[in-house]
This record gives structure tokens, C-alpha cells and sequence, in this order.
């Protein structure tokens, strides 16, 4: 069993476990509420394995996970504020609203998304790993992916792609047991998922997801090792997630007996109990770990709300950089006004027109929803 | 033109280290259709890096590593290959810079050869630019000629965008004028008059520009109609103005592609134009396309299937009908 780390990195390790539990329960009580849309998906039970697995990485490697990542980027260090404003879907968000819960973004602390395709992002790791490679900078790709997504035709064609040219990429599959509904021994017919590594010529190892400091230790040997060989490596997280599915998941594929066993080894009181027992923390730190993740909490929820939403006139910006190999682009092709296509070679002078052209398409679009009633 | 798109990946390897070219067979092999010969030898296999056949995974470790700050220039061997990689295309290349707000930015260009004409049969012969053209996101070129295709080729891997660059299988072996100014580029959004007349307007893309130029030329000989012919060279962004001056000089439009004819290229170029020139117009746009069909094997079948010049002077003459003085 590895050991309890020294004070501050616990608290630091609680504090951010409480955080992201503490977040997800909120956003699911705003789901509840409308102001949060589309889909939810929640990590609650599986913050060890995240945290377990960010704390052990450098602030230049890179991490990309899937659609259930609020926790990944708060980990990592996104201010829960741009998050949950995120899922609110107000300009204030790491996406400004136009990602939403599945695309959580943040460049600056080389947390490269949130994905909402199954797989769609192991590939995309491989080129990061590329890239690394080709720099010869020595960051490591972490790429957190779910159990069913090791069944997608994009894992076998990744994990090929990444030992044939030693792409620095450490997988970490999430296995919480369900690809959605379908329980694992019902959707893949390898249920040790670290062995399908081998196939590959990687080394998979299977852990205990549910134990920060075994995701820590294992998670930070498997890290070390691919920065210092430059191949990639596989790491399969055996982790819990509380909550359904999404937030819409009536949850009958399962009993409620089998989520209360896994509550037992729920990794943040387990984490507290082993610091409280060596003596690494005591009880005032863990009220003030859970106190502080209220506050940042409310506060967010606060700051989301307060947030102003997305500028309607914004709707077109961001779809392209228009520059001097690119003269110009269509804004909407729906408008009935006259085409209005190159105006000169100016690009800067077509951006400007271009923006007021979608801008007074979006103020009628604004005026009709409003005489219809479509939004408050 | 495969010299020429040679020479603009060539040039612009020197030009940047972090562009570089990967796919099915483009080292050793040298190419499928041998637009990559030589590459391997001048740039070395860090820069000209075979990959397995994964589509998907070959585009999207192109995604990512544009995403990480490489400027990949990916081959796919044929556009029907490329539905296989359209999860990456679509839901990744072409999102990733609107999803995430522009933090981030998806400069890389994905070339695929397309068209029918080789008894390729049903798998290998398809025209998918109106398939790419609907993608926001997304840039999409067809160059026609050589010049065209080494200076889009070029604008396409200096661009900040993801581009869908297509080529025609049977252009690969013509020839034609090619700049060696090494800065020279054609910006995307810039169509061509490829022959000035005044009756009817004939937009063609790909082999179809090549096309509708000869039927231009024979509608001039042999009916005594003066055709104008434009190529658009790329459809996103499309150079609609330079269509609709033509169309409001012409008062009528021929639309020539390959592909099949359901929200197809024509499809969606004449809305534009009945939209945006209505009043203009003498008679309704004519789409001249291939067969809605897979595109058969045998040799009459296959030609039957797609267009050629007695298509487009056909449908000329049926938008011109007792109109124009033969």
C-alpha cells in the first residue's frame, strides 16, 4: 500500500476531491433547475482517479478526457467559475458557452477538451503526443477515455498508431463498469481491459481507481516511465460513478445495493480516514477542505448566474480565422439580403463587414425570438 | 498537377519545419497515385511518415497535432476512404475551434483524390464535395489545373483552418502552367472565368471545369452560343459574386459536377443563384451531375454514369431553348 504523502500535498490532494464533489452535486441540483442543459454527466465516486491522476502530472503535459470532465478541469487547476458558467452556457466559460458540459476547454492549463464522441479523442492524443515528439519537448499526453470506449475502432487503431511510433501517451481508461447502460462483462468480451494493451505491444496495468494513493503511485510510475522510454502505456482504473449516466439516466440497469457497496470505498472518506489514522490531518482540516469547497462552489454558482450570455452578434465568430490566405467567407447564406462576398482586398475591412452583416442577421433573429416568446 | 502538388508540399516543408505529411503509402510507396514521390528521400521519415490504414486515427492524430502546433498536411488514398475518417473531419477538425472558442486552433489540411473514370467501381470512384461543402468549419477546394492546384495546395497549408482539399484522379497527369514563385498563393474564395461569353454561364469544378470548357468550345462552333465558363476552385468559401455577375450578364446557368445530384453541388449553387438573381434569370438553372447511383464497374456502364460534354451542351441547349440565334 503506497504511503500517506506529507500534509500539505494531502490537503491539497482532499481539497481538490472535495471540490469536484462538492461541484458535481451542485450541478446536478442545477441541471434540476434548467440552468444547466443538454446533457450532464457526473463523476461522483471517480474523483480519485482523477485527481489520483493529475496530481502526478507536470503542468506541461497535456490531458484530454472525455464528456464527463468538470472534475478533470477543475483538477487541473480551471477556476470552477469558468466551469460551471460553462454549463450555464454564458460567455464567462471556458468555451463561452459554446462547448457546454461535454466541452470543457482549457489551452493554458494544457487541458485539451472535453469530448462528446466515445473515442473521438484518443486519436487527437496521438497527435499531441506527435507533436511533442516532433518538438522534442518531453511532455507526456495523458488521455482519460471510458470502458466502452475500448471497444471502438478508434482505441485499436490509437493504440497501434501510438507503439508503432513510440508516441509519449499514457492511456488511462475510467473503468466505472457501464458504457452507459450496458455493464461491462455485457459489452466487452475482455473484461481485464489492461489486457488489451498487449495486443498492441503496450505494457496494462489494471489499478485500484477508487484509492488515491494507488492511482498516485501506479499512475505517476506509468508516467515517468513513458516520458523517460517515450512509448506509450496503458493504465485501467477500476472507478465508481455514483450518479447515472447522464443526469437523465433512470439507472435500471443496476441495483441500488451494488452503488452502496461501492459507496464503502468511497475515495475521499477512505483518503480521510487513512490521513486521519496516520495522523497526517485531522478533523479541523477536513471541515475546512469541505467548507472551502462550498465556498468555491456557491461562489461559482453565483458567478455563473450573474454571468451575461453568449452575445447573439458572437454567433459567427471563432468558425474561422480569415486571413490573407483566406479572402473571405459567406456569413449566412440564408440571408434573402443581396450576396455579400469580396468587397477588397482588405481583409481586416471584409472581417468588419462580415461581422456586421452577421451581427444584423442575429439582432433580427434576437427580435423574432423575442416577438415569439422563445426566450425570456 | 502531381508535380505541382508535389512541389507545394516540397515547398512548403522548406518553408516551415512544423508541416509534414502523413498517410497510407505516401513514403516508401512513394504514394498511391504518386503525388508524394520524393518526399520520403528530401524530408526523411520524421517529416513523411507512413501510417497504418486507420482513417480516422490518421486524420485525428492530425487533429491533435495541429492542435499541439504542427501543420499536418494529411493524404487520405481516395474520398471514399475518407468516410471513414468523417467523425474526425466533421465532429473534431471542424468543431474543435468553434467548441472551444477559439483557444484553439485546427490548422491542417486532409487531401483526397476522388472522381470516377478508372473502373474503380462502387468503393473508389465517388465525387463527396457537397458532402464536405455543408461542414461549417471546414474549408474545401477542388483545383482543375496544375497553377490552381500548387498555389491552393500551398494557401491551404499556410491557412489557420482545417481544409478538405480534393483532387480529381484524372487530372492527376495533365499539364498546364505552374508558377515557381515560391510566395505565390491562391487565396481561397477566388473563382475564375475560364472563358468569357455572353448567353449562358457554365460553372464547372474539378475534371467538370475541363468539361464545360470543351462544350463551351463547341457550343461557340457548332450552335453559334457563347458560353462563359467559371470554375470557383474552392466551394467553401465560394466565390458566389463572381457567379452571379456572370449569371446577371448571362441570364442563364449550367452547374457541371460529378457527384450525385441530391444536395449536391449544383443543388446548392442554384438555390443561391435563383435566391440571389431571381429577377435575372430567363430560365430555370440546369444541374448537369453523375447518375444517382453507386458508381457501376463496367467500362459503357461507368461512362454512361457520368457526365460529359453532350450532358452540358444538352442541358445548355434546353436553357437556351429558341432563345439564341444558331
Amino acid at each position: 500500500m503506497a504511503g500517506l504523502p506529507d500534509r500539505n500535498i494531502a490537503l491539497d490532494l482532499l481539497g481538490r476531491m472535495c471540490l469536484i464533489r462538492r461541484f458535481e452535486e451542485e450541478a446536478g441540483r442545477q441541471y434540476q433547475r434548467a440552468k444547466a442543459g443538454g446533457f450532464l454527466h457526473l463523476a461522483i465516486g471517480e474523483e480519485a482517479t482523477i485527481v489520483g491522476t493529475t496530481s502526478v502530472m507536470r503542468s506541461d503535459d497535456y490531458l484530454i478526457g472525455t464528456y464527463r470532465t468538470h472534475g478533470h478541469a477543475l483538477a487541473r487547476g480551471t477556476p470552477a467559475d469558468e466551469v460551471m458558467a460553462e454549463l450555464f452556457g454564458k460567455e464567462t466559460g471556458t468555451s463561452g458557452g459554446r462547448g457546454g458540459s461535454m466541452h470543457i476547454f482549457d489551452a493554458e492549463r494544457r487541458f485539451m477538451g472535453g469530448y462528446g464522441i466515445v473515442g473521438g479523442n484518443l486519436p487527437l492524443a496521438a497527435g499531441l503526443g506527435l507533436a511533442s515528439q516532433y518538438k522534442g519537448e518531453d511532455s507526456v499526453t495523458v488521455c482519460m477515455f471510458g470502458d466502452g470506449a475500448s471497444n471502438t475502432g478508434n482505441f485499436g487503431e490509437t493504440m497501434n498508431l501510438a507503439a508503432l511510433w513510440d508516441l509519449p501517451v499514457l492511456f488511462l481508461v475510467e473503468n466505472n463498469l457501464y458504457g452507459m447502460g450496458t455493464a461491462l462483462e455485457r459489452h466487452s468480451a475482455v473484461t481485464d481491459l489492461s489486457q488489451k494493451a498487449a495486443g498492441y505491444g503496450i505494457e496494462g496495468e489494471r489499478i485500484d481507481g477508487m484509492d488515491l494513493l494507488e492511482v498516485r503511485e501506479r499512475v505517476g510510475e506509468h508516467l515517468e516511465s513513458v516520458r523517460d522510454s517515450g512509448k506509450p502505456s496503458l493504465v485501467e482504473a477500476f472507478t465508481y460513478r455514483y450518479r447515472g449516466h447522464s443526469a437523465a439516466d433512470p439507472e435500471v440497469y443496476r441495483d441500488k445495493s451494488e452503488v452502496e457497496e461501492w459507496r464503502e470505498k468511497d475515495p475521499i472518506e477512505s483518503f480521510i480516514r487513512r490521513c486521519l489514522d496516520g495522523g497526517v490531518l485531522d478533523q479541523d482540516d477536513v471541515a475546512a477542505a469541505r467548507r472551502e469547497a462550498d465556498e468555491t462552489v456557491e461562489a461559482a454558482v453565483e458567478f455563473a448566474d450573474e454571468s451575461p450570455e453568449p452575445a447573439l452578434e458572437s454567433l459567427y465568430e471563432e468558425l474561422y480565422v480569415v486571413s490573407e490566405t483566406m479572402g473571405w467567407y459567406s456569413v449566412d447564406e440564408r440571408s434573402p439580403e443581396p450576396h455579400r462576398g469580396e468587397l477588397g482586398e482588405d481583409a481586416p475591412e471584409v472581417m468588419k463587414e462580415l461581422a456586421e452583416s452577421g451581427a444584423a442577421h442575429a439582432s433580427e433573429e434576437r427580435e423574432r425570438q423575442t416577438r415569439e416568446g422563445v426566450r425570456e | 498537377m502531381r508535380e505541382a502538388l508535389r512541389n507545394a508540399m516540397a515547398e512548403e516543408m522548406h518553408r516551415d519545419e512544423n508541416v509534414f505529411v502523413m498517410g497510407e503509402d505516401v513514403g516508401v510507396f512513394q504514394g498511391a497515385f504518386k503525388v508524394t514521390e520524393g518526399l520520403l528521400d528530401e524530408f526523411g521519415d520524421k517529416r513523411v511518415r507512413d501510417t497504418p490504414i486507420s482513417e480516422n486515427t490518421i486524420v485525428g492524430t492530425g487533429v491533435g497535432a495541429a492542435m499541439g502546433g504542427l501543420r499536418p498536411v494529411v493524404e487520405l488514398m481516395t474520398v471514399n476512404f475518407s468516410l471513414l475518417a468523417l467523425d474526425q473531419i466533421v465532429n473534431h477538425a471542424a468543431a474543435i475551434p468553434y467548441m472551444f472558442n477559439g483557444h484553439v486552433r485546427v490548422p491542417m489540411v486532409i487531401r483526397m483524390p476522388g472522381g470516377g473514370g478508372h473502373q474503380l467501381g462502387p468503393t473508389h470512384s465517388h465525387s463527396f464535395e457537397a458532402l464536405y461543402l455543408q461542414v461549417p468549419g471546414l474549408l474545401v477546394a477542388c483545383p482543375s489545373t496544375p497553377g490552381d492546384a500548387k498555389a491552393l495546395l500551398k494557401a491551404a497549408i499556410r491557412d489557420e483552418n482545417p481544409v478538405v482539399f480534393i483532387e480529381h484522379e484524372s487530372l492527376y497527369g495533365i499539364k498546364g502552367e505552374v508558377s515557381d514563385d515560391e510566395d505565390e498563393i491562391l487565396r481561397f474564395g477566388e473563382a475564375v472565368v475560364r472563358r468569357e461569353g455572353t448567353d449562358v454561364t457554365i460553372v464547372g469544378i474539378l475534371k467538370m471545369a475541363h468539361v464545360a470548357e470543351k462544350a463551351a468550345a463547341e457550343l461557340e462552333e457548332k450552335h453559334g452560343i457563347s458560353a462563359e465558363v467559371i470554375d470557383p476552385r474552392t466551394l467553401r468559401p465560394l466565390d458566389l459574386d463572381t457567379i452571379l455577375e456572370s449569371v446577371r450578364k448571362t441570364n442563364r446557368a449550367v452547374i457541371v459536377e460529378e457527384g450525385w445530384p441530391h444536395g449536391g453541388v449544383g443543388a446548392n449553387l442554384s438555390t443561391l443563384i435563383t435566391e440571389q438573381a431571381f429577377d435575372w434569370l430567363d430560365a430555370p438553372v440546369q444541374r448537369v451531375t453523375g447518375a444517382d447511383v453507386p458508381m457501376p464497374y463496367s467500362r459503357r456502364m461507368e461512362q454512361a454514369a457520368m457526365p460529359h460534354e453532350e450532358n452540358v451542351i444538352e442541358a445548355v441547349l434546353a436553357a437556351t431553348e429558341g432563345a439564341i440565334d444558331g
